[in-house]
């Protein structure tokens, strides 16, 4: 055996090659799965951690006095994990929820499917009422495989400034997988404050990193806790906006289709923006009403309730306007205050177009204003458009835009709040396109003198343009909000003066001059006087081409050292000073006195309702016509 | 080791001995990590598994001291005796043993238990030792497909065979314990050490792959066509007479009976078993919460070790129960996770090291019982080792065999001691006898 032994010696060598090449076939094999391979890492990481989420508190909103505008009240969502539901309540639950045991079969399919999981807790029903939560809890021994989740959702004490402060919701699904700080199922503002301060109101999540074992469920945290995140509140936000002139402003527009603004000329502050028709804000909160409430706003087409008209309806400003041309044309030196145009029931030379109305005086710069002449002001825009330092009509058209543009209208103003449209001025290039290249003169557009044609403002604009003048010959960007955070920090971009074209302190006395005579006697607005405050006011008749006209007024007060600035317009009402101008002066009275001392005006106007009215009116025409 | 001849590490190979105390108390600090959780740290908690591998390596060391203690000449004298010893006690735990998971391989003894086959592995090298170093007994060299030579060259071999098949067939006929059986066809390697022809050794190798590939392609036909054409190919190579085409024909016949027979093996399998092989292979659909959950965790927290590991306790996968088995055939994960590829690479290395040691010293002894017996521990060793961590990353099918000194558990840490020691006790004999 020995020799036989010798004889197979080599065998020994090709055992033990074999098992060192065994060997490093493994290694390589380990090699590439722990080090080449990234997947293992990643499926581990799935596999034993689950990140949890801590939601924040959405920062509260106050009003400029620290009234309470938004708090946040608790809500419940109830939600299942599909595997343990085994001997569970299914009818109990069906009954407290009042759906059909069909819909809860859906449900529950809807929770075992991706990206759910039978493991994975999911939303069975979302923001429970306080109601079906008591019920619940009741019987919470017999639902096995359901828990409540808390979660908070937005509260309105006052069912006030929807628009301005506008709604949270679920995030999309695009937005979701844009940006990383959500994730579906979060919640995100989507209008309003709610969407411009987002990032400051929703503070920022927290994150619990859970250990679980293979059956996903939670078996402690990781590195007791010492990765976890907190979750920091949002911070408050501390609104410009006068709770009670926001909400007596509402009480004013009431059946009324149309938009007040109010502005702290001295800040640029917004007091308060009031779209008509508004809608309560605790609608647009809550799981199922929410969406039932939204559909009902969104599909209202008479009203359009979610229509924010402060900030995005285009209104033709009328009459207003005149005010920015007697600044212009003022400030160029083809007036003074005592330049007067003749008036013949209308413009003259385009044989009484536009028309105007019968008023006393008025031929004046100060008394075209009080009594707004529309004759008046086509001279003073041909001047303005024709004047001699432009020998090209076009470039004095395109001086006097460019001069109508640096008190607003044209251009977004840039204010905190989204959506704003920016109005309009038209171009030339506009105007050769309708008219055709040298088919236009001053004349042909004369309209735009008087704020009609195709000039639009939203009614921000209108009160910025108001608030400059009060200022006499600068603006805050308007913006809703004093400061975000307990440092009341506001974005240094509202601290800016912005300068006007028209810097002339005469033109500015003089037009203010002519404000003020509009509240007094002969004046268009003299009904709407005030006893012991100067109000200095212009009146507008926009007229549209949606109906009836609409009735604008701006004014501020007092006179000297201005504490509001406001504009207001009515939609197809008809005279401003009829509509209003009495909603501003009310408006006024009660932010600068805190009451309002015209029983008999305030209660006409909370007692009109227009859009009935116009219905109405409506109705009848068509009957007529068919 | 001791220069007295009178110690009982007198002639002690130091480094197989150091390497073994090594291996233990590694796969002990792996146990621990594997079973860690914060409610139980103390090490001599013996409700805990770590606490209770304590109890198994004290017995294991008394097991080496005794075996060192004793003559060597006892175990050459005896090794039938253990043979047919531990053969009765395997027939016997059918009936008295307590059934675990469908098999009757345990003897309980309270919360422990011991399984006789694992000490069948050195009953049967200790046997198949004895027979083949019979100064008479030849294990044929040649390969020769004529009957008459069959019957009269390879009577020998077809015994030594017997050694192996007869607890093979026991073990996973009777106890169920497939992967405890396996382990015996190691022992081929012996046969091929002391004279097996090679030959054997390719026709077993081709036959499995051929029953590989048969699993594999579904388009049986087309295989059995394609090696057809393979086979008449060959004619191209060699010279085209009768004997020649004879052997072709019977060599394809051969080839196609293994891949007909193969189907015929694999639905006569246990389902648990064709669900490891379709795993390992990929064969339909692997639904990795199921089937391929196994080998899917083991692959995600070895792999999930990188270099360096995820330092030790800090494993998430092998600690929160992901890996099923992770103290006992799944071991080598904790290895992985919390140790990665080094750490790995140093276990395995030592394994080998050890395995290599010991055909190394094997081939130094004067005495054929000797060295035979030493081979078979290296197969053993080795074969415990390649399935192990083959099967834990994905190389090979799930057989549930442990990781020889890592893995949980006392019969596997006592038999695998009781075979490394006798091989360590008969190594520090070889200068005093010439057996």
């Amino acid at each position: 055996m020995s020799i036989n032994s010798q004889q197979l010696g080599n065998r020994k060598l090709i055992i033990g090659g074999f098992f060192c090449l065994v060997v490093i076939i493994y290694l390589c094999r380990l090699f590439y799965i722990q080090v080449i391979d990234n997947q293992y890492k990643l499926d581990a990481e799935k596999n034993a951690f689950r990140y949890m989420t801590e939601y924040p508190v959405r920062g509260y909103i106050y009003d400029r006095k620290g009234k309470l505008l938004v708090f946040n009240a608790p809500s419940y969502d109830l939600m299942v994990i599909p595997r343990e539901t085994k001997g569970c309540d299914t009818m109990g639950v069906c009954e407290v929820l009042q759906i059909t045991k069909l819909e809860y079969l859906k449900r529950m399919k809807k929770a075992c499917q991706a990206p759910n999981s039978p493991r994975k807790e999911s939303i069975f029903e979302k923001q429970m009422s306080a109601q079906t939560y008591a019920a619940l809890q009741e019987k919470a021994y017999r639902f096995k495989g359901f828990f409540v989740q808390k979660r908070t959702v937005r509260r309105y004490p006052k069912p006030i400034a929807a628009h301005l402060l506008g709604y949270v919701g679920e995030v999309s699904k695009e937005q979701a997988e844009k940006e990383a700080y959500y994730k579906e199922g979060d919640y995100i503002g989507i209008t309003g404050l709610e969407r411009s301060y987002e990032e400051a109101l929703r503070g920022k999540k927290g994150t619990q990193i859970a250990i679980t074992d293979v059956h996903n469920k939670v078996i402690g945290r990781y590195m007791e806790g010492k990765y976890d995140t907190l979750a920091i509140a949002g911070k408050p936000l501390y609104c410009s906006i006068d709770r009670d002139l926001q909400e007596y402003g509402e009480k004013l527009m009431k059946g009324k289709k149309g938009a007040i603004v109010a502005i702290e000329p001295s800040t640029g502050e917004i007091l308060c923006l009031v779209s008509g028709p508004a809608y309560d804000p605790n609608l647009l909160v809550g799981g199922k009403e929410r969406s039932r409430n939204f559909t009902k706003l969104y599909y209202d087409s008479i009203n359009r309730p979610l229509f924010n008209r402060a900030l995005t309806a285009m209104y033709p400003p009328g009459s207003i306007f005149k005010l920015i041309d007697a600044l212009i044309a003022q400030n160029d030196g083809l007036i003074n205050r005592n330049t007067s145009f003749p008036c013949a029931m209308g413009y003259p030379p385009m044989g009484g177009k536009p028309k105007c109305h019968a008023h006393g005086g008025g031929k004046s710069l100060t008394g075209s204003i009080a009594v707004s002449c529309n004759s008046y002001y086509a001279y003073v825009f041909r001047e303005i458009v024709d004047q001699r330092k432009y020998p090209n009509f076009i470039d004095g058209y395109n001086h006097w835009r460019d001069m109508v543009k640096t008190f607003g209208p044209g251009t977004r103003l840039g204010t905190d709040l989204p959506y704003d449209k920016p109005g309009n001025v038209p171009s030339v290039e506009y105007y050769n396109k309708v008219f055709g290249k040298n088919g236009w003169r001053s004349n042909t557009i004369v309209s735009l003198g008087i704020g009609q044609a195709e000039l639009t403002l939203v009614p921000l604009q209108m009160a910025n343009v108001v608030a400059t003048i009060a200022n006499r010959g600068y603006f805050y960007t308007p913006h809703s909000v004093k400061g975000v955070g307990i440092d009341k920090h506001l974005d240094k971009k509202f601290k800016e003066k912005h300068y006007v074209a028209v810097q002339d302190q005469t033109a500015y006395t003089n037009v203010i001059d002519g404000m003020q005579g509009a509240m007094e006697p002969g004046g268009t607005a003299f009904t709407n006087r005030l006893k012991d405050i100067v109000v200095c006011g212009k009146t507008g008749t926009a007229q549209n081409p949606h109906g009836k006209d609409h009735a604008v007024f701006l004014a501020f007060a007092p006179r000297d050292n201005p504490k509001i600035a406001i504009a207001c317009i009515v939609e197809n009402a008809g005279f401003g000073n009829t509509w209003s101008a009495p909603i501003v002066t009310l408006m006024m009275e009660k932010y600068l006195k805190g009451k309002t001392e015209r029983p008999e005006v305030e209660k006409r106007m909370l007692e009109a309702n227009l859009i009935d009215a116009n219905n109405l009116a409506d109705a009848k025409k068509k009957k007529i016509k068919d | 080791m001791a220069r007295n001849e009178n110690s009982i590490f007198y002639g002690v190979d130091r480094v197989t001995l150091i390497v073994y105390v090594l291996l233990v108390f590694m796969g002990w600090l792996n146990i621990y990590a594997a079973v860690y959780d914060e409610e139980h740290q103390n090490i001599f908690d013996t409700s805990q598994k770590y606490g209770k591998q304590l109890i198994w390596i004290g017995g294991a060391a008394v097991i080496a001291f005794s075996i060192l203690l004793i003559d060597a000449n006892f175990y050459t004298a005896f090794s039938y005796g253990f043979y047919g010893f531990f053969l009765f006690m395997n027939i016997l735990v059918l009936f008295l043993g307590r059934e675990v998971k469908g098999s009757h391989s345990w003897f309980r003894f309270g919360s422990a238990g011991i399984q006789p086959a694992e000490f069948m592995k050195f009953a049967t090298s200790l046997a198949l030792a004895k027979f083949l170093s019979n100064q008479n007994i030849v294990v044929n060299q040649q390969f020769r497909l004529r009957i008459k030579d069959l019957i009269k060259n390879y009577k020998n071999t077809f015994i030594a065979l017997l050694f192996i098949v007869v607890p093979l067939i026991l073990i996973i006929k009777l106890q169920n314990e497939t992967g405890l059986a396996i382990v015996f066809v190691s022992f081929i390697i012996v046969l091929y050490r002391e004279g097996l022809s090679v030959g054997f050794l390719i026709f077993g190798l081709l036959a499995a792959i051929l029953f590989v590939v048969a699993l594999i392609v579904t388009n049986i036909t087309g295989l059995l066509i394609t090696m057809a054409v393979i086979a008449s190919s060959a004619f191209l190579f060699i010279k085209r007479s009768r004997r020649n085409l004879i052997a072709v024909v019977v060599a394809y016949a051969l080839a196609a009976g293994v891949v007909l027979g193969t189907n015929y093996v694999y639905n006569h399998l246990e389902d648990h078993q064709k669900t490891r092989i379709d795993v390992l292979l990929g064969r339909g659909t692997v639904d990795l919460k199921k089937e391929g959950y196994n080998v899917n965790q083991a692959k995600i927290a070895i792999g999930s070790g990188g270099f360096f590991g995820k330092g030790y306790l800090q494993g998430t996968q092998t600690k929160y129960d992901f890996v099923p088995e992770q103290d006992t055939d799944f071991i080598f994960c904790t290895v992985g996770e919390e140790w990665g590829f080094v750490g790995s690479t140093v276990v395995i290395f030592l394994e080998l090291f050890l395995i290599l040691r010991i055909i190394f010293l094997s081939e130094r002894q004067r005495s054929d019982f000797s060295r035979i017996y030493g081979y078979g521990v290296a197969c053993v060793l080795f074969f415990h080792l390649a399935v192990n961590i083959g099967m834990t990353i994905g190389l090979m099918p799930v057989i549930g065999i442990p990781l020889p000194f890592f893995s949980y558990g006392g019969s596997s840490l006592w038999s695998f001691t009781i075979l490394l020691f006798i091989f360590i006790k008969l190594d520090a004999n070889r200068l005093l006898i010439l057996r």
